[in-house]
């Protein structure tokens, strides 16, 4: 059978490839730039086909809460919103992590602070990747950088999130989820039966079988020394994650001098910025971060040995680099470049800030 | 007769339901929680359920009430046990699904969560215990704190002008068009709990019959130490304060002429 | 005439000598122990053994669950 190429947005991709990935359950609140999530899934009606349940909540903070219930079931449960909606999840997003259940958060950035504007931005990352709720958690972060990846990521995001017990986001931005692109979605897998989840989630809260003990989803422990064995059993769990997980792409990186570091639409932009310094007689490459956490810190480690000085490209004041620079230790300059408040940068300006920032 | 000719199985005739374990609650002495969570018990085991039930604790002192009864539970963020609930019960629309859930939580911080839940005529019960005040944090004013009342956050007494007004959020949520059934009990006297076990069977058979609709027991209760009363002296207090501000009965029962 | 006899045993260490269960008892009963548990509360006590009737009040009021009834006829 040829595979089918459709085009459409990459929030409307989102919607179709949970569908198709068997997800059972998506609770949301509208919020640009991300409404197409689930104005595309009422608009299929999922739930007269695959069951699948579809619910516009009354705020965030109740979407997420939905999500947390749901996982609790062992079922396949996701949301989306955009910046300050996520923002409002931040506590059901910590309980997730804490009760180590398996969910799906979708965050289409814009600009921030506070109402910020609807424009895209990538000032997210750290309300992301360093915790953003309370408490020692992580959450496993794709970020797509293609309608294509957003469809991908759906079904990939479920699957890291199950094998790990972990809560799981893919971090686009308002570029990603607005662009209309040319997408092949994933083949159609069915739902899984109620006795598949008891199967593969014994742990869930599925109503008490008299064969087994009641099971009790919590992320609450008053006494301190278990408390602290659940977190290093978090701990473990992550380490584990940060050795298998991380995901990037390299782009012309083989030859070298410059190296340039984003993900998302960025990377994006960075490739064509790659093309036109190479034009110029510039050897720039581009590592782009698919995991935001795990990190690629290994593969960054390695080209802080093989060129001259990178450039950290993110839509907003210098949050990835950080990590970036961590990654580099000292070994090579690292620099930053971004734009904020919802401007997007061209290929020029990013060639442009190699020369002056790099060189 | 000798007490050891009575005491034998066949003459049993009131026990803690079984599925009551026997770990120690943590709940102070002659707390009204207990009776609750043993009427919860009672019905659950008496409909047979306890394998199709998923319970949702609070944020509160009935955080802990997953360790002392055995069914399969969930406990939510503070205020949010209706947004898991509706998420459980539609993704599994044949189990018991039901929150437990305090003043604090269900009033005030929860507040959006609950209407939002019974507006939407999710086929859930909600058990609703009302004593008035923060027991867990050790006393604080709640929603439902009455005037004059002292608590650790109005130590001269909940005066209207500063604190508002104590908010009788049933009164609100029997209006609601996905409500079903909204009643206010009590459990102080053997009488009491008997009328408030029917009520939460009710509301119990109301989430299985698939007719849809949210039911409400909300149960006036006593803290006796948030109260800084002796159980018995709060009990008292209860009738004589509480059921003035808060009167029991049905508020609202939408099967009840059909 | 068939005369009802009741008994009352109560779980004295789960016990927490609330006395909601002295106050329920219409016959009364139920009085509290002069000693106390492991965890230092007195305790619910059948102090007049012959007036109970096995009506239950005692346990259905019991917050803790310690209050089992048992209940007989006698000819």
């Amino acid at each position: 059978m040829s595979e089918e190429v459709k085009l459409m947005k990459g929030n409307e991709a989102i919607a179709h490839a949970a569908i198709r990935c068997g997800c059972d359950g998506y609770f949301g609140y509208p919020i640009t730039p991300q409404s197409e999530v689930m104005e595309t899934l009422m608009e299929v009606e999922p739930w007269k086909t695959t069951g699948m349940v579809v619910l516009q909540a009354e705020s965030e903070v109740s979407s997420i809460n939905m999500v947390y219930g749901g996982a609790a079931t062992g079922k396949k449960v996701m949301t989306s919103s955009s910046s300050p909606g996520v923002s409002l999840m931040q506590e059901g997003i910590s309980y997730l992590a804490g009760a180590e259940l398996p969910a799906l958060i979708v965050n289409v950035m814009r600009g921030g602070p506070g109402l910020g504007t609807i424009q895209p931005s990538q000032s997210d990352y750290f309300q992301t990747t360093k915790g953003g709720g309370h408490g020692d958690y992580r959450l496993i972060a794709l970020a797509p950088a293609s309608v294509q990846e957003m469809a991908d990521f759906v079904g990939l995001a479920f699957d890291l999130a199950f094998k790990y017990r972990n809560p799981a986001i893919i971090l686009a931005d308002g570029v990603i989820g607005q662009m209309m692109e040319k997408v092949v979605l994933p083949d159609f897998k069915p739902r899984r039966t109620d006795e598949e989840v008891e199967k593969q989630c014994p742990w869930a809260a599925t109503g008490r079988k008299m064969s087994r003990k009641n099971n009790i989803i919590t992320s609450l422990e008053l006494k301190p020394e278990v408390m602290e064995q659940n977190n290093l059993r978090f701990q473990a769990k992550y380490k584990q994650i940060e050795e298998n997980e991380v995901r990037y792409e390299e782009i012309l990186c083989d030859d070298a001098e410059y190296l340039l570091v984003a993900f998302g639409c960025s990377a994006r932009i960075c490739q064509k910025a790659c093309e036109i310094a190479r034009a110029e007689g510039i050897k720039l490459g581009l590592l782009r971060p698919i995991t935001l956490w795990p990190f690629p810190t290994k593969a960054i480690a390695g080209y802080a040995n093989k060129v001259k000085a990178m450039l950290s490209v993110e839509l907003n004041a210098g949050q990835m680099v950080e990590d970036v620079r961590l990654a580099v230790n000292g070994k090579v300059p690292v620099e930053h470049y971004g734009r904020l408040g919802g401007i997007v940068f061209t290929p020029d300006e990013i060639v442009n800030a190699v020369k002056t920032k790099l060189m | 007769m000798a007490l050891e000719d009575i005491i034998k199985p066949e003459n049993l005739v009131y026990k803690k339901p079984d599925i009551m374990n026997d770990n120690p609650m943590h709940y102070c002495p002659g707390c009204s929680h207990g009776v609750v969570h043993k009427l919860v018990a009672e019905v659950i085991e008496e409909m047979g359920l306890v394998e199709d039930t998923i319970g949702v604790t609070p944020v509160g002192c009935a955080v802990f009430a997953y360790n002392y009864i055995d069914i399969d539970w969930e406990e939510a963020a503070h205020g949010r046990a209706p947004a898991l609930a509706t998420a459980i019960k539609r993704l599994r629309p044949n189990k018991l699904v039901f929150t437990y859930q305090g003043d604090g939580d269900l009033a005030a911080i929860g507040t959006a969560e609950t209407i939002h839940a019974c507006n939407r005529g999710e086929s859930i019960a909600i058990i609703f215990i009302n004593n008035g005040i923060y027991g867990m944090t050790g006393g604080q004013m709640a929603p439902t704190t009455i005037e004059g009342m002292k608590t650790a956050t109005c130590p001269y007494g909940r005066d209207y002008k500063l604190n508002g007004y104590p908010l009788k959020i049933t009164n609100q949520l029997k209006d609601l068009d996905g409500i079903r059934y909204v009643t206010r009990q009590s459990v102080q006297t053997a009488a009491a709990v008997r009328k408030a076990k029917k009520a939460i069977r009710k509301a119990f058979e109301n989430c299985m019959d698939g007719k849809g609709g949210a039911s409400v027991v909300e149960v006036v209760s006593t803290c006796s130490s948030g109260w800084k009363l002796s159980p018995e002296k709060a009990n008292k207090w209860m009738e004589e304060n509480m059921f003035p501000e808060y009167p029991l009965g049905d508020l609202i029962d939408k099967d009840a002429n059909k | 005439m068939a005369k009802i006899k009741g008994a009352v045993v109560v779980n004295k260490d789960r016990c927490k000598g609330c006395q909601l269960c002295v106050v329920a008892c219409p016959a009364n009963v139920l009085a509290m122990s002069k000693q106390v548990n492991a965890k230092g509360y007195n305790y619910a006590i059948m102090a007049n053994e012959d007036a109970c009737v096995g009506c239950a009040s005692c346990g259905i009021v019991c917050p803790d669950g310690c209050i089992s009834v048992y209940k007989t006829k006698i000819d």
